[in-house]
């Protein structure tokens, strides 16, 4: 069956190295020449606090094309660092981050400068990228829960929609906001058993299945939306959500507070999950066993780890994951559902959980990356910032295409991934 | 529907080097190690299953479908709650439903009696063929897709983003359709060459990228997807660029008149030319995969990349023409589209045209023939839901779930056997099914 590396892999002519440095130096050039050049004179301002929040921070100013110029030498000379001296893998790590948030900054410096709608919200920012990301962060764990024990699953987008589906339906006709969590969960996790099913038991091509999933939940929701939810929107889609939940202490910080610990469950089940996923993948035996089978099934089988059920409760877990991400959507945020409310989040949370490596908080890093542009294609748009709003949502998926090219390091997935396993 | 004479190229003469052997039933190396993923895809969409179980697998979807319809339909629910004194009203609310669904699918995508009794009767005798050629035209763009898909699974990959390649031949086609003013038959000419190239550009990107450094086509091509929508978005919403002169709209210029591809046969029946061009090109896939030297090394490539670089085929190079060429198929589906009917470009044209594609090539196990075949059956299901929407009120939605379930069940043969309780070949087991040479 198909796996996510490539049989045939041809070498890589460039030394990866000389092209980070190379790209470091030319995000590094951009700085200065795009968003340094042309930004209007004046301060960029950056509000702290969110208005009337207390303590209240005071608004940073900074001249704005000085910003851009000092971020762009600092990325220049990380470039040139990078090329001369051969850094440790953290250093590599920490490089590509300080490079990236230099970016980040002077392209905020270089959007606000002179700006005369108003400062830039940071916590807003912050606050919707957390948020935007909370169902690529379960989508990507589901996926990676799948295939870390070989099965590649593509139909988390078809998860995440009858996730978010059901959660609403069932939060609307019983009143109970939990009862649709779990009902979306459930739900997810239905899609990820037929997902199994097909793979493991009638070994159809795991791609195939999951193309053909997502298909077939569109398809189903849409029908049911249109032809019960929609109609008699009052049992079936009222529009239940979860309220906000602040934490006692930690949710009074400035900046972290807001941002971190005062939102409804769902982030924090999030959070949990996170952790919970990363410890028993990569911490107990439990994980241990379940990479063994995605790595080689062979083995694993002779040690007498059961190799198909292993995958069958991995893939039907993650389902339960995505699905929990679905109902975010719906009574984690809007509350209603509406026509393919996922839109896409699916393919994106793959993207990232490919991006991320196949680890957990790899994943989340990646997660956070698309979320943070989807947030500040909306911050910008506040500010009128006369920058197309889709030329800042195509940069994410550039630059996953970047990552998965090889040029932040090689992405390897599971040995086994996508590889049905038959004993012999 | 399989093509028996149109032989696989024999991996044998190569398989030294590998483990891969293909006279045996080995569904798979379980080691991990087998580096031909490729023959796998290949295997599991070509591999001829019987027509009788893509018979059931349509019957079955049709009866989920059926039971999705009924499910749904109050007055249905209505019957049966009463079910206790008066079963015979539940039934025949259940049948009636579900007839008048059906029927009225049936009469928008093959034709409807009502017109024949018609043309007896003084009415147009072309009516009766309306309902073929709405067919035609619901297949016409999901041909072209699928032929997309389907050739790049022969080449042994998978083609997810005819979406963005999609978009690619749109924007070409849109562009020297309003910006460019030529004679009548010439504009439309140069409009489909242009989505040509505009699909194949977008196909090849992804294809020199999986080259050079190895990537997966299938994270690539969903990226290119979403990078082709926001870069679709970013042109049709910038006066400066592609928007309608004094439009708010996010929308295209409409192109000229000459570059409308002409209708065959005159209103009502509209069989567009677009419909002939998918003909076309299917033909043309046939011959290129059957008879052509390039063909015969994506088949090589898509059997076995480790034999045909030891037959001395640059994989490489196959895989970006393999890609440049199913972008092409899918750009020729945009100019259809774009150049077909009289509204203009928009941020949702591309519909799920690339997906739909997957689903047709899927069906018609990736063969050129085949291809036509799946596309005809879902352009008849998209014509008919319409209808059948208009009529009785069932979403069309509807058709889109089972045609995606006619899919699945072809895919899975086991899962049809099994409710079918057909014995065929011997040895119904799940390691018969990914094998070579199994179900004739």
């Amino acid at each position: 069956m198909t796996t996510l590396a490539s049989p045939v892999r041809a070498p890589v002519t460039i030394s990866r190295r000389y092209l980070a440095a190379g790209t470091f130096i030319m995000l590094g050039l951009i700085d200065i020449f795009v968003f340094g050049f042309l930004a209007h004179s004046g301060d960029a301002r950056f509000a702290l606090s969110l208005p009337g929040a207390s303590p209240h921070l005071p608004t940073i100013h900074v001249p704005g094309a000085l910003t851009a110029y000092v971020l762009g030498a600092i990325s220049i000379g990380v470039g040139i660092l990078r090329a001369v001296v051969d850094l440790p893998r953290w250093g590599k790590r920490l490089s590509i981050a300080a490079v990236l948030l230099c970016f980040l900054l002077s392209l905020l410096a270089w959007a606000d400068a002179g700006n005369s709608v108003g400062p830039l919200q940071v916590v807003d920012l912050l606050q919707g990228t957390l948020t935007a990301s909370i169902p690529l962060v379960l989508g990507a764990l589901a996926g990676l829960l799948g295939e870390r024990s070989g099965v590649i699953n593509i139909a988390i987008e078809g998860q995440l929609l009858t996730g978010a589906f059901v959660a609403a339906a069932v939060a609307s006709v019983t009143g109970g906001v939990w009862l649709g969590l779990i009902g979306g969960s459930l739900a997810g996790g239905l899609v990820g058993a037929l997902l199994a099913i097909f793979a493991i038991m009638f070994l159809v091509d795991q791609i195939i299945v999951g193309v053909v999933l997502n298909v077939i939940a569109l398809g189903l929701t849409n029908y049911l939306y249109q032809r019960v939810m929609s109609p008699y929107a009052a049992t079936f889609n009222a529009g239940n959500t979860f309220s906000t939940l602040k934490i006692p202490v930690l949710g009074n910080i400035p900046i972290i507070g807001p941002v971190f610990f005062d939102a409804n469950i769902f982030l924090y089940i999030t959070y949990a999950l996170i952790l919970v996923i990363q410890i028993a993948l990569f911490r107990t035996r439990w994980g241990l066993r379940v990479r063994a089978v995605g790595e080689h099934p062979v083995a694993a089988d002779t040690v007498g780890i059961r190799v198909r059920w292993t995958r069958y409760r991995n893939v039907i877990l993650g389902g339960l994951v995505a699905g929990i991400g679905g109902a975010y959507l719906t009574v984690g945020s809007v509350g209603f559902f509406t026509s393919d409310i996922s839109s896409g989040f699916g393919y994106i949370a793959l993207a990232a959980m490919i991006f991320g490596r196949w680890t957990p908080l790899g994943s989340v890093a990646a997660a956070l990356l698309f979320g943070f542009s989807f947030q500040l294609q909306t911050e910008l748009s506040i500010l009128r910032v006369p920058v197309s709003s889709f030329i800042l949502l195509m940069a994410p998926y550039v630059a996953t295409i970047i990552a998965v090219a090889g040029l932040v390091g090689r992405v390897r997935p599971p040995a086994a991934d996508g590889q049905p396993y038959v004993k012999a | 529907m399989t093509d028996r004479n149109e032989a696989e190229p024999s991996a044998e003469p190569y398989v030294a080097t590998t483990t891969q052997d293909t006279g045996t039933p080995t569904p798979d190396q379980p080691d991990g190690r087998r580096p031909l993923t490729g023959n796998m895809i290949i295997q599991a969409v070509t591999e001829g299953h019987s027509v009788v179980i893509t018979i059931l697998a349509v019957f079955v979807a049709l009866v989920i479908g059926a039971v999705l319809i009924v499910a749904s339909d109050p007055a249905v629910l209505r019957a049966w709650d009463s079910f206790g004194y008066a079963p015979g009203t539940a039934l025949s609310a259940t049948w009636n439903s579900v007839a008048a669904a059906y029927s009225a699918l049936f009469e928008g995508a093959i034709f409807a009696p009502g017109t024949i009794s018609a043309a007896f009767h003084g009415g147009s005798i072309a009516a009766i063929f309306y309902p073929l050629s709405l067919t035609a035209f619901e297949a016409t763009p999901l041909i072209l897709t699928g032929l997309s898909v389907a050739l790049a699974f022969r080449a042994g990959m998978f083609n997810i983003g005819a979406a963005g390649q999609w978009i690619g031949g749109a924007l070409v086609a849109t562009w020297l359709g309003y910006a460019v003013n030529l004679p009548i038959v010439l504009h439309a000419v140069v409009c489909i060459i242009g989505a040509f190239i505009g699909g194949a550009v977008i196909g090849w990107i992804v294809g020199e990228i999986k080259a050079r450094t190895g990537a997966h086509e299938v994270i690539l091509t969903i990226m290119m997807n979403y990078v082709m929508y926001n870069f679709l978005s970013f042109l049709v919403t910038s006066q400066k660029l592609m928007q309608a002169p004094g439009q708010t709209n996010a929308v295209a210029p409409n192109i000229n008149s000459n570059a409308f591809l002409p209708h065959v046969g005159g209103p009502p029946p509209q069989v567009g030319v677009g419909f002939l061009i998918a003909l076309a090109a299917a033909a043309a896939t046939a011959w290129l995969l059957s008879r052509s030297t390039l063909g015969f090394q994506f088949r090589a490539v898509g059997a076995s990349p480790s034999a045909a670089r030891s037959a001395g085929i640059s994989v490489e190079r196959v895989w970006v023409l393999a890609f440049l060429h199913a972008g092409g198929l899918a750009g020729l589906s945009a100019s259809t589209i774009v150049q077909g009917q009289t509204s203009p470009l928009t941020t949702t044209s591309y519909g799920t045209y690339g997906f739909d594609g997957i689903t047709v090539a899927l069906l018609g196990r990736a063969r050129p023939l085949g291809v036509v075949l799946a596309g005809l059956l879902f352009g008849a299901l998209n014509a008919g839901g319409t209808v059948m929407e208009a009529a009785t009120g069932v979403p069309s939605d509807v058709t889109n779930v089972i045609e995606a379930l006619i899919v699945l069940f072809v895919a899975a043969p086991p899962l049809i056997r099994m409710l079918f309780r057909l014995r065929r070949g011997g040895g119904a087991g799940p390691q018969a099914v990914a094998s070579k040479g199994w179900s004739g």
